[in-house]
């Protein structure tokens, strides 16, 4: 560490001491202290969630039993549903903004926002984040714009209903679809700030991991999770600046006449002065970020699925420095990738194979990683409380969903499967499941962190596991199929091609389980809101953990540690190492070694 | 139907309400254990258990699917460069089906086998160079035979060349339908732009470039069999994506520039009819399409439309506005005389302004 951090932890120390007055709003609403800011993006995330969840219910419902009527509609929809039969462009609507809110509010920021702020201080033994009050704008920058977006639901025209990714012309001129006006502004708005918040978190969390890493932390002695958020938040910072520029020019597109991204346009019965734009650039700036963001969406699970799956395990992680690199060349080539969501948008064919072959590159680092928690569970002492089973999960559908990136990473076999349900199915179970597995995980695992000490049910943990578990794999393993029968996506009814009909009991199974999964997750929220007031208070370290989180008091108080913030000795996955004369584990009696505990006389220390 | 979906939410209801009963009292009764929230010997045993069933569950889905819903699969490819796509396919989903089959197997079968009991030692196993040196390499070596085949299989079909008697037609996308521009006699198109659409010239026809006066516009598509066609792609409005499923082929369609795309029809409409595949497929929609004419019929609504014979179709695969769920076009392969026969009763560009 250098003289200048150790300096900053001094002044912190008796900063620390200190007995802080807070009020009600500087303690809940407008706090600075991380342990706080992560509570209100979970919470967040979690609403935002649950809305985007339910819009998915409703067009799930449309597409098993099309053009019907149902009361549901008319309650959640109102105009957008007469006489209760859902209105195509509110299924658009509703298919772009569950997208939206999903990828962004709910596995960026509802993630890697919340566990960033929670772990990073605290695993790797800091006060704070570099900027708490940067932190805090950052939390209500993205609140902000959870509010933009939730308020353009109610916009008259209706809300934005491009698809998640907003390709030019349609979102450009509301003259294609009515949503393409103040909807979309608002989507625009919302997106622009959102990307903003992102900035501030994920500066934060690099210069925190950077420079406040506590005595003898060295980067090799890192947690996995720290690593993924830090890794995650290197991309971020990288990719979501180009998305704002997409966002910036399709604005000045919208609103000041500019052809970025149009030319040649003929609509409602007159021509367009716009000429030169191509919507193909849109695509490359939009994929730029586009593409990395399913990483900042996955790394972070995975690092959380790293520390709880060796934790539960009672191993060390396997190949500590193998997963690692492997987060390292994902990030790396997740950046040089995007091209594989253009195969046939028109761009020239060479940079298809240049896309097709560092996209079929990506899966070795992301195979490594599947074969190392694998390995991890071999020979264990599996503890399977309900963090266990979502990690494993994780790494179920992260292979499942994996293997069929292989098929549309290939540009030849791209042409027919592209923008069908194989893509839907495809990315839902690598990223989306996976990824929301690895946001349960966390939670089941912290929440006696997050909340002083309470714990989830460990039993209505179970029910959510397993029926997720089945539910989420009912509705997307059926959905390869009827993508290989050449079903698209996006697409409000199946009827007007009777050839699909054969496809139409598949959907209505699909949407039996989602409907399920759905309502099983109401089991999750009972248990979230019901520990936090009644949670049984569990130990200290509940998990028997090695990192340095679990040395710290359950009370929060600002600054963390109480006195000195502890020194680190060694690697934090010493679990079941045996001292010399292999007759005991290091510490006699007990299966781990926290990182807070110096290395024993003649113990090897790992991977230094 | 409606009914029907009540019940289900009425029974998933109940199901979940006597659930939460079970857990609570479960719950309830494991408090008198020393552990609290954290898993113990039992519930590692339950769990590790749920495990197998879990995989059983996975590995039956799987089979199921495979079972019943391959049938939904194409048919073979009705084009040149269609054989080259499905082996390809083939291989690649073999391939991820025994990495599949494999990984699951020991990731829940490891799962089940060491689950936590008291007085076990778990392994202190951190590094295994050999080992992940093996599972670097195998990854490698198969993606690089899948990318090496894939490279070529796409450069294949994207960098055609042009026979000399290819066919060139011009896709024309307008939200909500698809329009063919013949080349006419001398095959080239004539130049085109959304500046010139007027009246009866909705493609934008250049009316001073002579290589457009003989151009055909048509509604259908109408395909020589065995002659190469060479599309160009162009749209008026917003982006569209020609997807012609059958055909393995698929491209967007930009406005503001002109896309390509090329193969061979292989089969014709009438070939494809008869194969069985296509017969049985009928059947089935048939009979599908009969229960629910006679549902709605008894619903006091007009029935469905017969749908007895196949017709390949071009369908719009990027989302392009409220009806672009039904933007279609009907593709029909047929022998270079029928083809002759039908675009001489087309009206050309010239005949038409004419008029």
């Amino acid at each position: 560490m250098s003289t200048n951090a150790t300096a900053l932890e001094h002044a912190h120390d008796d900063h620390a001491h200190h007995d802080h007055h807070q009020t009600f709003i500087t303690k809940y609403i407008f706090s600075t202290d991380h342990k706080m800011i992560s509570k209100q993006y979970l919470i967040t995330g979690l609403i935002m969630g649950f809305i985007g969840i339910a819009m998915s219910i409703l067009f799930r419902i449309q597409l098993a039993w099309p053009e019907r009527s149902f009361t549901i509609f008319e309650i959640f929809l109102g105009k957008w549903a007469p006489d209760g039969v859902m209105d195509p462009s509110i299924y658009l609507s509703l298919v772009t903004i569950h997208g939206t809110i999903m990828v962004f509010f709910v596995l960026t920021a509802g993630l890697s926002g919340t566990f960033s702020n929670l772990l990073i201080p605290l695993q790797i033994g800091a006060r704070d984040m570099a900027s708490g009050f940067l932190n805090m704008v950052s939390y209500w920058l993205f609140f902000l714009s959870a509010v933009i977006m939730c308020s353009s639901l109610f916009v008259e025209a209706g809300p934005a209903a491009a698809g998640w990714t907003i390709y030019p012309p349609l979102s450009a001129l509301p003259e294609s679809i009515s949503a393409s006006g103040a909807g979309m502004t608002l989507w625009l708005v919302s997106m622009a700030i959102f990307i903003a918040s992102s900035l501030l978190g994920s500066l934060n969390y690099v210069v925190t991991v950077i420079n406040m890493r506590t005595k003898g932390m060295s980067m090799t002695r890192l947690p996995l999770t720290i690593w993924a958020f830090f890794v995650t938040a290197i991309i971020g910072v990288v990719s979501f600046p180009v998305l704002l520029s997409a966002a910036l020019l399709l604005i000045m597109d919208r609103s000041f006449g500019t052809s970025f991204f149009l030319s040649d346009i003929y609509i409602g019965g007159e021509v367009l002065h716009n000429s030169g734009g191509s919507p193909v650039l849109f695509e490359h700036l939009f994929w730029f970020l586009g593409h990395p963001e399913v990483y900042i969406v996955l790394l972070p699970a995975l690092g959380i699925s790293s520390e709880v799956i060796a934790t539960n395990s009672r191993k060390p992680i396997f190949g500590y420095r193998a997963m690692i690199a492997s987060i390292l060349a994902i990030a790396f080539l997740s950046t040089i990738v995007w091209g594989h969501h253009m195969f046939v948008s028109g761009m020239n064919p060479f940079l298809g194979s240049v896309f097709t072959f560092t996209t079929l590159l990506i899966a070795i680092p992301s195979a490594v990683k599947a074969f190392n928690y694998i390995t991890t569970l071999w020979k264990g002492n599996l503890q399977m409380n309900p963090a266990m089973l979502f990690s494993i999960g994780l790494v179920s559908t992260f292979i499942t969903g994996g293997l069929t990136g292989i098929i549309l990473g290939d540009s030849t076999l791209d042409i027919n499967v592209h923008d069908t349900y194989f893509v839907v199915a495809h990315f839902h179970l690598v990223m989306g499941i996976s990824a929301l597995y690895g946001l349960f995980a966390g939670v089941y695992h912290w929440f006696p962190k997050m909340f002083e000490g309470k714990m989830l049910n460990k039993n209505l943990g179970y029910v959510h596991f397993w029926v997720t578990a089945i539910g989420s794999y009912a509705v997307f393993f059926p959905m390869h199929f009827i993508g290989m029968a050449g079903l698209p996506r996006r697409y409000y009814s199946n009827t007007a091609f009777p050839y699909f009909d054969d496809l139409a009991d598949v959907n209505m199974m699909i949407t039996v389980a989602a409907i399920i999964t759905a309502a099983v997750q109401l089991v999750f929220l009972y248990n979230f809101i019901s520990s936090i007031f009644y949670g049984k208070k569990g130990p200290k370290n509940p998990w028997k953990s090695n990192t340095l989180e679990w040395t710290t008091e359950l009370k929060h108080i600002h600054g963390n540690w109480v006195g000195e913030i502890p020194s680190v000795y060694r690697w934090p996955y010493d679990y079941s190492k045996l001292n010399e004369d292999e007759t005991d584990y290091v510490i006699a009696g007990q299966d781990f070694v926290p990182q807070t505990v110096p290395l024993q006389e003649n113990e090897e220390e790992m991977n230094h | 139907m409606t009914v029907f979906l009540v019940l289900i939410v009425i029974i998933l209801f109940a199901v979940a309400i006597w659930q939460m009963n079970k857990i609570y009292a479960l719950s309830k009764g494991n408090s008198k254990g020393d552990s609290g929230e954290v898993a113990n010997g039992k519930d590692n045993r339950i769990n590790a258990k749920l495990m197998v069933m879990f995989m059983v569950f996975l590995y039956f889905l799987m089979f199921y699917c495979f079972w019943h819903y391959s049938k939904f699969y194409l048919p073979e490819a009705s084009s040149a460069h269609g054989g080259k796509y499905d082996n390809l396919m083939f291989i690649s989903i073999a391939l991820i089906m025994v990495v599949q089959i494999i990984t699951q197997f020991l990731l829940h079968y490891f799962a089940y086998k060491y689950n936590g009991k008291k007085g076990q030692r778990a392994l202190f196993y951190a590094d295994n160079d050999k080992l992940e040196f093996i599972w670097t390499i195998i990854p490698v070596i198969v993606l690089a035979g899948l990318i090496i085949y894939g490279l070529f299989t796409w450069s294949d079909i994207m960098n055609f060349d042009e026979d000399e008697d290819a066919l060139v037609v011009e896709l024309y996308a307008q939200r909500f339908n698809w329009k063919a521009r013949y080349a006419g006699e001398d095959n080239i198109l004539g130049d085109a732009n959304v500046r010139f659409i007027e009246g009866i010239n909705q493609l934008g026809i250049d009316p001073s470039d002579v290589d457009g006066q003989d151009d055909v516009v048509t509604q259908e598509l109408h395909l020589p069999v065995g002659r190469q066609v060479v599309f160009k792609l162009r749209s008026q409005d917003v982006l569209h994506s020609a997807y012609m499923p059958h055909f393995r082929a698929q491209m967007n369609v930009v406005p503001g520039m002109i896309t390509q795309f090329s193969f061979t029809p292989t089969v014709t409409t009438e070939e494809i009819r008869k194969t069985d595949y296509m017969q049985e497929k009928m059947r089935t929609i048939q009979e599908i399409r009969k229960e629910k004419s006679k549902e709605l019929v008894a619903a006091g609504e007009p029935a469905l439309d017969d749908y007895d014979e196949f017709d390949y179709y071009l369908l719009c695969n990027k989302i392009c506005g409220a009806s672009h769920y039904n933007m279609q076009m009907k593709i029909i392969v047929e022998s270079q005389e029928d083809y002759d026969n039908w675009i001489k009763t087309q009206q050309t560009f010239e005949a038409s302004v004419a008029q």
